[in-house]
């Protein structure tokens, strides 16, 4: 909730246009200002990121420094133009984003988009299925627990809740593996698809990267089960994380809501207890979640990085730990700075959506 | 605040300490959890002091006066938890890790505070350009996944190598830089609250410098809600440090224990159903994530009347009241932060 609030109370006086427009108009004003918001959170990460990674020294020595002789080297920090001033490089680089530039990797020399639009849609998939189980798993149970409010359903659901998120998500992962994968044998034990799914799913023509997208598309229904049992313990894993926090956010809102008048009034008029939680109470409570929701993308995209590597799901983050490993800090500082514009994307759109939803957001 | 104090006849120092007054004016569950959570973590924080007498072997002991240890062996008399790839016993780098971990904490919650607090007061009570700046620069950090922040931040410090020092001190800063915006986010809003009481202003009226009311006046008001910040980040600093081992940003298994590295070790000996490598030091972690966020949890809740248990007629006398009438929203009710 907080965080919300606080963006468009930061720079009330920089964009503000004179809207035109009467009283109904407050939320194109709304976006127009959120909007121009975006821009200085990303230049402020860019920066940050740019001059961090620069303080350790240029790219091509850190990732071939000891691998080639001193001249080649230097031959090759001059070549890329790493010997210049670091101002003039930051310069090049902001003007290169703009142009959608974001760097080559050095390792395997790709354009870092490149990696992008492979390597994105794997982790949008895992972020939509954990995004389902958290939904799934938090919304019903904070409803039962703000019903059961300090009884023994609740006492046990918020066990629950801080359980989920003081496990990591490697941790649970790893449980989970051992035991329905290696014990049970109903999962496979890691990656998204079987090779042959995969090569399937890579002839397609137009894919859209999200594999049950493509399999349900393309109407392969063999893929389809394949898909979904490497998906399974993925999305549970990831998704428990987040579970915690709605279910959590569900029960203090639930519990708010019924203690309002209007509440009190139903239940004088007969209806039941049930359907005041599940009717009346509710509906006012999801607002805050769909603007935590914001925040959840932050945490998940991080929680996504461990997941990926537990499961060895080849996705964005995944792919960020292999060239950190290698030490390509281009492409590392590339994928950082498109995960920063995605993140503040995100939150304006889900803050536009929260805008649409309570009109009270709009200022 | 400082005003129900003043009328409310003063409390023993030991019982209005944070965790202490909480426990008194909790009931049933609520009670329930506060104390289990402050058992377990003072379970951790004892492991960590006597790790060195808990321990059966170093963290990066290899053999004994009866030989190297076996490689991957399961709990047994001589290794209670068993073995490692490396030849490392799984008890002795658990009981280890709490050492490292709350070194972690402490180092990092320190800086975090100190700067938090101190830009956060800055910020609130002056405002004008540095504010506006400072609340942008924070707003963007806070935006950022927090594991993507600390492994920038930790490439940047440790480069790989590390030491024991070298490795906490890249996780410690890594896990700084992610809180800073937090400390700060509260203690400017608080401040600024603060900052329009009349208490503020008569201090004004009187000529106290700025520094002065900045120092007595808000300090002591606005960082009220600081045992539980401090709760929630101590988990989330242990979450950081075993994420960042676990992606192979921790320290070396030479230089001590750490249960996320040890975890990322453990990975690969899932498949072939070895299981005492990995649970246990995650074990470890969520037990200790537990009891810290336990007590955390606890605070805020007892802080919050809407949250606050109902049943508290009779039994305990007025100073529940006095704790937080307006306690400002905290970062956990907004979910994980």
């Amino acid at each position: 909730m907080t965080t919300l609030i606080e963006v468009p109370e930061a720079e009330p006086g920089i964009v503000a246009p004179k809207s035109k427009s009467k009283a109904g108009g407050g939320l194109g004003r709304y976006i127009v200002i959120r909007f121009f918001l975006i821009i200085p959170t990303v230049f402020i990460l860019v920066t940050l990121v740019f001059f961090l990674m620069r303080v350790i020294g240029d790219p091509i020595t850190a990732s071939q420094g000891g691998r080639l002789p001193p001249d080649v080297l230097a031959q090759r920090i001059h070549d890329a133009g790493y010997d210049r001033p670091i101002l003039i490089q930051y310069f090049e680089y902001l003007g290169q984003l703009i142009t959608g530039n974001f760097g080559t990797t050095i390792t395997d020399r790709r354009p870092v988009v490149e990696v992008l639009t492979t390597f994105g849609a794997a982790t949008l998939e895992l972020s939509i299925n954990a995004l389902i189980v958290a939904l799934a798993v938090g919304i019903p149970f904070g409803l039962i627990a703000a019903q059961h409010r300090d009884r023994t359903p609740d006492a046990f659901l918020r066990f629950f809740a801080i359980l989920c998120y003081a496990t990591p998500v490697f941790f649970s992962g790893l449980l989970l593996k051992l035991t329905f994968s290696v014990w049970l044998g109903w999962f496979p034990v890691a990656g998204r698809a079987s090779t042959r799914t995969e090569l399937a799913m890579s002839s397609l023509e137009a894919p859209s990267g999200i594999y049950w997208l493509d399999a349900i598309r393309s109407g392969n229904f063999a893929a389809l089960g394949d898909i979904v049992s490497h998906a399974v313990l993925p999305a549970i894993a990831l998704g428990l994380l987040t579970a915690g926090v709605f279910l959590r956010l569900v029960r203090t809102n639930v519990i708010g809501t019924l203690g309002k008048d209007y509440i009190e009034a139903g239940r004088s008029r007969g209806v039941s207890e049930f359907r005041l939680v599940t009717k009346h109470a509710y509906k006012p409570a999801l607002i805050p979640i769909i603007t935590v929701m914001g925040l959840q993308i932050a945490l998940m995209l991080g929680g996504a990085i461990l997941t990926e590597t537990t499961f060895e799901w080849k996705g964005l983050g995944y792919q960020l730990v292999q060239y950190l490993n290698a030490r390509d800090f281009v492409a590392v500082q590339g994928i950082v700075v498109l995960l920063a514009i995605i993140v503040a994307v995100t939150n304006f759109v889900v803050d536009i959506i929260a805008a649409l939803i309570d009109p009270r957001v709009r200022y | 605040m400082s005003t129900p104090a003043l009328t409310a006849p003063r409390q023993p120092l030991f019982s209005r300490l944070p965790v202490i007054s909480h426990l008194k004016k909790s009931v049933g569950l609520q009670r329930g959890m506060l104390i289990v959570g402050v058992v377990l973590s003072g379970l951790f924080i004892l492991t960590s002091i006597f790790a060195p007498l808990l321990a059966p072997y170093g963290y990066s002991q290899l053999s004994d006066a009866s030989g190297s240890f076996p490689t991957q062996q399961a709990p047994s008399g001589q290794h209670l938890l068993g073995t490692t790839v490396g030849g490392y016993d799984v008890l002795s780098r658990v009981i280890w890790g709490s050492q490292t971990a709350v070194t972690v904490i402490i180092v990092s919650v320190a800086m975090s505070l100190f700067l938090g607090v101190a830009l956060g007061l800055l910020s609130g009570y002056f405002g004008g350009w540095l504010d506006r700046i400072l609340v942008v620069v924070a707003d963007a950090i806070y935006a950022f996944p927090t594991l993507l922040l600390a492994i920038v931040i930790s490439i940047v410090i440790s480069r790989g190598q590390s030491s024991f020092w070298g490795g906490i001190f890249s996780c410690a800063f890594s896990i700084t830089v992610v809180f800073v915006p937090q400390y700060f986010r509260v203690i400017r809003a608080e401040t600024i609250r603060l900052k329009a009481e009349p208490f503020v202003e008569s201090a004004k009226v009187l000529g106290a410098s700025s520094i002065r009311i900045i120092g007595r006046h808000i300090f002591k008001n606005a960082t009220r809600t600081l045992p539980l910040m401090f709760t929630l980040n101590a988990s989330e600093a242990i979450l950081t440090l075993a994420g960042l081992g676990f992606l192979g940003f921790g320290i070396e298994p030479t230089s001590a224990a750490e249960w996320g590295f040890d975890l990322n070790k453990a990975l690969a000996d899932t498949s072939s159903g070895i299981w005492w490598t990995g649970v246990f030091p995650g074990i470890a972690i969520v037990l200790t994530v537990l009891g810290l966020t336990l007590v955390g949890e606890s605070i805020n809740d007892l802080n919050d009347p809407r949250i606050r248990g109902r049943k508290r007629a009779g039994g305990t006398p007025a100073p529940g009241t006095p704790a937080a009438p307006t306690t400002p929203s905290t970062p956990a009710e907004a979910g994980k932060p």
